[in-house]
């Protein structure tokens, strides 16, 4: 069995009485592709965010490579390997696209930073857009720049929130491929409702439910288990 | 790229031949702009680059020409430790209300700075016996000279201006290219996700801020000592409006803006003024203009028509 890269422990988050996430117990292996599927308002984006640090949890613990980074800001736990690629579109709308990528990169001290930046948009397909505004190119392409920002900074684990959100068939299998790749030297955690994406891609998979784990385990065992058949995948 | 570097020197070599040409009032007055850009690119790097709406540099300004001037007078230093004495104030004054100061954002950013600036205001007339509050002091001519140079006389302040400025752009220049450059314009169009890349925004909005500190620091210090006046109306909120709407004329966030900002807005009012006692109603009247038809100021205005090289 692989290594636990990151595991929470009675993680929640609660707004004014409402459970957005109650008490997850959470284990992520190093290597794999660990989807997080649910229904909408399961508390899929409210528990990733928990992870990565962008709202602090209202109790619980959270262990990263062996140290506990339950206290640590958004930027520190970045630092440590933890990359998010956000839902709804969050590029530098207004600055090229070289720089979107370069602003990942140049953070870890990159010596040759034209290079890599070409190199790390070149992955993705976007180096012959590099001197273009980030915020003129089509939909797809800035979802694909989003992830080469992620996968620019070089994380152990690699958090992508609806990456397929908009893509058309032909991106979705350039996007799975992509992915593929990059493990199992990055280990990549993925909210996804496209379940075709979700079955071809996970090792893993959890389910939530109104804030609770409904279930863990292989795409097979999902697939058979009841009690997701009726919250989610519709019998 | 290249021809960003050719124009800036052009500005300068520009200028350093008009000092042959001009008349004596436009002299004086031309070497005045050159220190009060200098403000305005440090408001333009917290403000155009950074995203940092600030309503209280005044008080860096302040700061940089009461060191040096208290400097000089109280203690007896000479003009060029005074200097960098003006301008380490101004960065540390900066570094303090940023702690601070940074701990908000947007208009209460505005507000807190703007209390920073009108407590220094009310500082320097509280302690007049040192400051000779509103009244103010004047340098004594003997003070102000850097070697063999005699900074009250014409030509030799347009020099130290003329060089200031020079050292001023091209940091700037060098800043805007730089790997700090694109992380502080990466807080003004997105800090959430600049956050999620790694960067700390309290510090990258700190580290801007102490470099604007710095160079409105210089500006003070090289004010006094070329001007040779130190009063308390350079704390007042005036000199927090100022160097905002000469960045705001001239272009935010564009390396050249700040120069051309304030030069213009100096003779228009300077003009205006000849012709009517209500020149502030002409100022108004620019900036509406402005705000309608150009509210990315004049670089701004030729960056998105076709001269995207611009810095």
């Amino acid at each position: 069995m692989a290594a636990i890269i990151l595991s929470a422990r009675g993680l929640s988050k609660h707004y004014d009485g409402i459970k957005a996430v109650e008490a997850v117990d959470f284990d992520l292996q190093a290597g794999q592709i660990h989807a997080l599927i649910g229904p909408n308002g399961a508390g899929k984006t409210t528990f990733v965010s928990l992870l990565s640090g962008r709202i602090p949890p209202s109790a619980g613990r959270i262990t990263f490579d062996g140290a506990d980074i339950t206290k640590l800001p958004a930027h520190e736990r970045v630092a440590r390997g933890i990359a998010y690629t956000f839902q709804i579109t969050s590029i530098y709308a207004n600055l090229p696209v070289f720089d979107n990528v370069a602003l990942a990169i140049q953070r870890k001290g990159s010596r040759t930073l034209r290079a890599d930046t070409m190199a790390a948009l070149a992955r993705v397909g976007l180096d012959p857009m590099a001197d273009q505004i980030a915020g003129t190119l089509a939909y797809g392409h800035q979802r694909l720049l989003e992830i080469a920002m992620g996968l620019s900074m070089d994380p152990k684990l690699l958090i992508l929130d609806e990456p397929t959100q908009g893509l058309a068939n032909a991106e979705i299998d350039a996007f799975n491929t992509l992915i593929r790749a990059v493990t199992p030297k990055t280990t990549v955690l993925l909210i996804e409702h496209n379940m075709d994406v979700v079955m071809d891609l996970a090792d893993q998979i959890t389910v939530l439910n109104f804030g609770e784990t409904l279930a863990t385990g292989t795409p097979a065992e999902i697939r058979a288990n009841p009690a997701v058949q009726s919250a989610y995948l519709g019998g | 790229m290249t021809r960003a570097i050719a124009l800036h020197l052009a500005v300068l070599a520009l200028l350093f031949a008009a000092q042959f040409i001009l008349p004596p009032y436009h002299h004086t007055n031309i070497a005045r702009i050159m220190v009060l850009a200098v403000f305005a690119m440090g408001y333009n790097i917290a403000f155009g680059y950074t995203g940092l709406l600030s309503l209280g540099h005044a008080l860096f300004f302040a700061t940089g020409l009461y060191a040096t001037g208290l400097g000089i007078e109280l203690w007896g230093l000479p003009a060029a430790p005074a200097l960098v004495l003006g301008l380490l104030a101004g960065g540390a004054i900066a570094a303090a209300t940023g702690v601070l100061a940074l701990r908000t954002g947007g208009v209460s950013f505005m507000i807190v700075t703007l209390m920073f600036a009108q407590a220094g205001y009310l500082t320097i007339l509280y302690f007049g016996s040192y400051t000779r509050g509103d009244e103010g002091f004047v340098i004594a001519r003997a003070a102000r000279s850097l070697g063999p140079l005699d900074l009250s006389s014409d030509t030799p302040r347009y020099f130290a201006a003329l060089i200031l400025f020079a050292l001023g752009l091209l940091a700037n220049l060098a800043l805007v290219r730089s790997r700090l450059g694109r992380a502080m314009v990466a807080m003004r169009e997105n800090e959430e996700r600049s956050r999620m890349l790694g960067y700390n925004p309290f510090k990258v909005k700190l580290t801007a801020l102490v470099i604007s500190g710095l160079y409105a620091g210089a500006a003070g210090a090289a004010y006094g000592v070329l001007f040779g006046y130190v009063g308390a109306s350079f704390a007042a909120i005036q000199y927090s409006i100022m160097p905002l709407l000469y960045v705001l004329l001239g272009g935010a966030g564009t390396t050249l803006g700040p120069f051309l900002g304030a030069l213009l807005m100096f003779y228009l009012i300077d003009l205006s003024s000849g012709v009517t006692t209500a020149h502030l109603f002409v100022v108004g009247a620019a900036l509406l203009v402005l705000v309608l038809f150009a509210p990315k100021g004049i670089l701004g205005w030729l960056r998105d028509r076709g001269a995207k090289w611009l810095p």
